[in-house]
């Protein structure tokens, strides 16, 4: 029920920033296709769980998103750097990451943010590890990727039994 | 009124040098396509683009827009490209993947044409 209130304020939100209209006879349409959507995404997963509505997360997901800001931009600069110098020299590796997060959510996170870090990309999820492909070797630091799995479990599973 | 038309240039300033430099992200980023050896070496310089020079070029156009519901629809536009670019990329890399392309895992190398150890 939290959750399915969550994802109608989300929608509403969506919607308000996106038409900006007040007028009541708009508003009503913009209501009606805010519970045609929750109502579709209802009778598609059968019941509105945390992974249809991550919204109420919102305040533990900022402080892990303003951090992989960072790292997105540091990760850029390194790769900009590897790939623009006029005499190219990079050994890629493929590597192999202990997936710390439990739940879906937190697996889909921590699999995100390796693709958003430049550099390195998540080329396939198993069971307990993600199969990393890196532009260099020097990108490949196992301990920078069980940091990030652990913020990223810390953001998206606390709480939570997976 | 002076104070709002230095206001005014300091908004101008800040959102070209944003848009600006989000443009030298996009641009080293078309380079690094070229210039990398492999599909999935390239596919981390397209993610230059995809990522910091996108959302750089966004911001500063939503600084320009400055405090109106066009600004707030701006970022809500680099919300959804934070969160569905690396989904992209992932599901290209897992094709790839799968369709058993191998990566380069070799050192990579070459030597400058023209270069004084040739």
């Amino acid at each position: 029920m939290v959750y399915g209130l969550g994802l109608i304020g989300a929608l509403a939100l969506i919607w308000w920033v996106l038409s900006g209209h007040t007028e009541p006879l708009i508003l009503g349409f913009g209501a009606f296709s805010i519970l045609f959507s929750a109502g579709l995404a209802w009778r598609m997963i059968g019941g509105v769980d945390r992974e249809v509505s991550p919204y109420l997360r919102a305040p533990r997901m900022l402080p892990y998103w303003s951090w992989l800001g960072g790292e997105i931009f540091k990760a850029n600069v390194a790769v900009l750097k590897l790939a623009l110098k006029p005499d190219i020299d990079l050994t890629p590796r493929l590597i192999r990451v202990k997936m710390t997060p439990k739940t879906d959510l937190g697996r889909t996170v921590f699999a995100n943010s390796i693709t958003l870090t430049p550099g390195t990309v998540s080329m396939d999820l198993e069971e307990n590890e993600i199969l990393v492909h890196a532009l260099d070797a020097s990108l490949a630091d196992p301990h920078a990727f069980e940091d990030m799995g652990e913020r990223a479990a810390n953001a998206a599973d606390a709480g939570e039994n997976a | 009124m002076i104070g709002a038309e230095i206001l005014s240039i300091i908004q101008n300033i800040v959102s070209v040098a944003l848009v600006a430099s989000g443009l030298v992200f996009v641009l080293a980023g078309a380079v690094g396509v070229l210039r990398l050896p492999d599909f999935y070496t390239r596919l981390h310089a397209a993610g230059v683009t995809d990522t910091l020079g996108a959302e750089l070029v966004l911001i500063g156009l939503a600084v320009q827009a400055g405090f109106t519901l066009l600004a707030a629809k701006i970022l809500l536009v680099g919300l959804f490209l934070f969160l569905t670019s690396p989904t992209s990329t992932h599901a290209i890399a897992d094709a790839a993947h799968k369709a058993g392309l191998e990566p380069i895992l070799k050192r990579f190398h070459p030597q400058p044409p023209g270069g004084k150890d040739k």
